[in-house]
């Protein structure tokens, strides 16, 4: 099964917005020469629908209490949200160009309260979801119909702290959480399969309480066909396993660990990452 | 207190990890919606109550004090202090109040890590009475705090007509040659040694330091300008409490002044007994506080 998914998501190609906002991504890193390139190509499919077809949000009131929330637990990947961001209009284009600058307001981790739609700081691993829980149960307290989405990384699940946030989420049956396991089966070291095996990784979801669905993360129909069927149980929070490429787009650097965060970037490098698109 | 404070205000919420049965029970019955048992789980704990705090909500978060800042430090750190969140925590059995459970229970450096986090503030009240004004004020406190707790059934010694100010020292004592500068409830072994060396014509005041961070800078000053020795108490390793807080506070101002502080030495407790025994031990108890003020003065 997961052979056979990985594979879809490695064969799959990308449409003009994704290799569009992959486009933005290099640009990004560009300036600041340095980024988790693998880790947020995998997830840049999963954030542009999201942003495109999934969220409620208004960028002229950024603090309305009835919007959505979105949290990237794994803040690393950030790459990919601030150009969703900058392209829907959070903040000008401009930014990006200044990524890890020193008077940026996008730094190698998100930050609250410096870049407009970022709900969270993020970066040390494990803290989103039970945010995300606490935003989630907040928002059943309050009868609003905010959504809360959180992106987890696969590697990111070694922590403790998502299971106990799980355990929670599904005792005050949060169904207006979810939560995106990015699933690329790479984490810093080298293979989850090899430093910490998550498998069986939808039975555990299933087995902490969450209506579990495995997807192609890097198909884009399918991803806004399946968004547009939540909760998939009313007394559930939902749990996507998606199935993603590391470094997705960038066949040098598809699948390969040593993607997973590079730093005094050249302009070779640089160059073969256009070349790619 | 949680409860009548959630009765006036409906932002206030509580959350336990797994207290005793019976905890809170008027609360829970009452205002279920607002009362939550988490569990074993004191970084998803921390976190949860960060997310509720980004949405308007105060939550109160109690269980053991070296649980609620040991286990989950990255989480004060990063959820609770870097967002700057309204959130609470009251930690119970501060210092030395689980001698008899050994060092695992013992939160002797929870004053010192948690001094090291921007916006934290702490607070160690030392009885009961000054606790009921304590968590009225918390309430408009718009950052995170810790309360550390002492077993609860201390002697009262603070008075209601000194008021009650977060960021404020209490002058309990007018100052003499002598000066404790106390928090928690070695405010009451300050008072007791203050009592008896009166006898022996040696007057001491006491400054009673409820809030260690945000530190009275100026109140602590104010308190020791006459005093030829000042003696800090604290139920606390002496590494980054309330005594280094006090040193800070000379160094930094250039001013020189004889500083004698007792605590805990830099080792773990390897007895049991009772917090009296543990603390006098550690020579916290108001006969050695006498002792070290007439081999010093």
């Amino acid at each position: 099964m997961n052979d056979i998914m990985h594979q879809a998501a490695l064969d799959i190609p990308l449409d003009e917005r994704s290799r569009y906002l992959r486009k933005m991504a290099v640009k990004t890193l560009e300036s600041g020469k340095r980024a988790h390139l693998g880790s947020a190509m995998s997830i840049m499919e999963i954030i542009r629908v999201l942003y495109d077809d999934f969220l409620q949000y208004d960028v002229s009131n950024l603090n309305n209490p009835n919007r959505d929330r979105f949290i990237l637990s794994k803040g690393h990947g950030c790459l990919a949200q601030y150009v969703v961001l900058a392209d829907k209009g959070f903040f000008d284009n401009k930014e990006l160009l200044k990524f890890c600058h020193e008077d940026s307001i996008l730094g190698g981790h998100p930050e609250y309260g410096k870049i407009p739609g970022v709900e969270a700081s993020t970066g040390a691993l494990g803290h989103g979801m039970p945010i995300g829980v606490g935003m989630a149960l907040a928002a059943k307290l309050q009868k609003r119909k905010s959504r809360v989405a959180v992106i987890v990384g696969d590697g990111e699940t070694n922590e403790g702290s998502i299971w106990e946030a799980a355990m929670s989420a599904a005792k005050h049956k949060l169904s207006n959480l979810t939560v995106f396991i990015d699933y690329n089966k790479i984490q810093s070291y080298g293979f989850v399969s090899e430093v910490l095996n998550p498998e069986p990784i939808a039975d555990k979801w299933t087995s902490f309480g969450f209506a579990v669905k495995e997807i192609n993360g890097h198909d884009v129909n399918e991803l806004k066909k399946q968004l547009s069927k939540l909760p998939y149980r009313n007394q559930k929070p939902t749990a996507f396993i998606c199935h993603t490429i590391k470094g997705k787009g960038f066949p040098f650097a598809e699948n390969d660990p040593t993607w997973h965060h590079k730093s005094n970037l050249s302009d070779a490098d640089i160059q073969k990452m256009y070349d790619s698109i | 207190m949680v409860y009548e404070l959630a009765q006036k205000d409906e932002r206030v919420l509580f959350i336990g990890s797994d207290l005793g049965p019976g905890v809170l029970d008027d609360f829970k019955k009452n205002i279920p919606e607002r009362f939550f048992m988490e569990g074993i789980a004191e970084q998803h704990i921390i976190g949860m109550a960060a997310g509720l705090a980004f949405d308007g909500f105060i939550p109160y978060v109690n269980t053991i004090a070296v649980f609620l800042t040991r286990r989950c430090f990255e989480q004060l750190a990063l959820d609770l202090c870097l967002h700057d969140l309204p959130v609470k925590l009251i930690g119970n059995g501060g210092g030395l109040v689980y001698a008899p459970l050994g060092p695992t229970h013992q939160a002797i450096e929870d004053i010192g890590i948690l001094r090291t986090l921007p916006n934290m503030t702490i607070v160690a009240p030392c009885d009961a009475e000054e606790m009921k004004r304590l968590i009225v004020a918390s309430l408009q406190w718009p950052h995170p705090m810790y309360i550390r707790l002492a077993k609860g059934s201390d002697s009262i010694v603070s008075k209601p007509e000194l008021g009650f100010e977060i960021g404020k020292g209490i002058q309990l004592k007018p100052t003499g040659e002598v000066l404790f500068v106390t928090t928690g409830i070695t405010t009451q072994r300050a008072l007791n040694a203050a009592k008896i060396l009166v006898d022996e014509e040696i007057k001491c005041g006491v400054f009673h330091m409820h809030t260690i961070k945000p530190f009275d800078h100026e109140g602590l000053m104010q308190a020791a300008e006459s005093a030829e020795l000042i003696v800090t108490i604290e139920e606390h390793v002496l590494n980054g409490g309330l005594g280094s807080a006090v040193l800070e506070v000379f160094s930094d101002r250039g001013i020189i002044k004889k500083v004698v502080r007792l605590g805990i030495p830099d080792v773990f407790s390897e007895k049991y007994g009772s917090q009296d025994i543990l603390m006098e031990s550690f020579g916290l108890d108001s006969e050695t506080i006498i002792e070290m003020v007439r081999l010093r003065l």
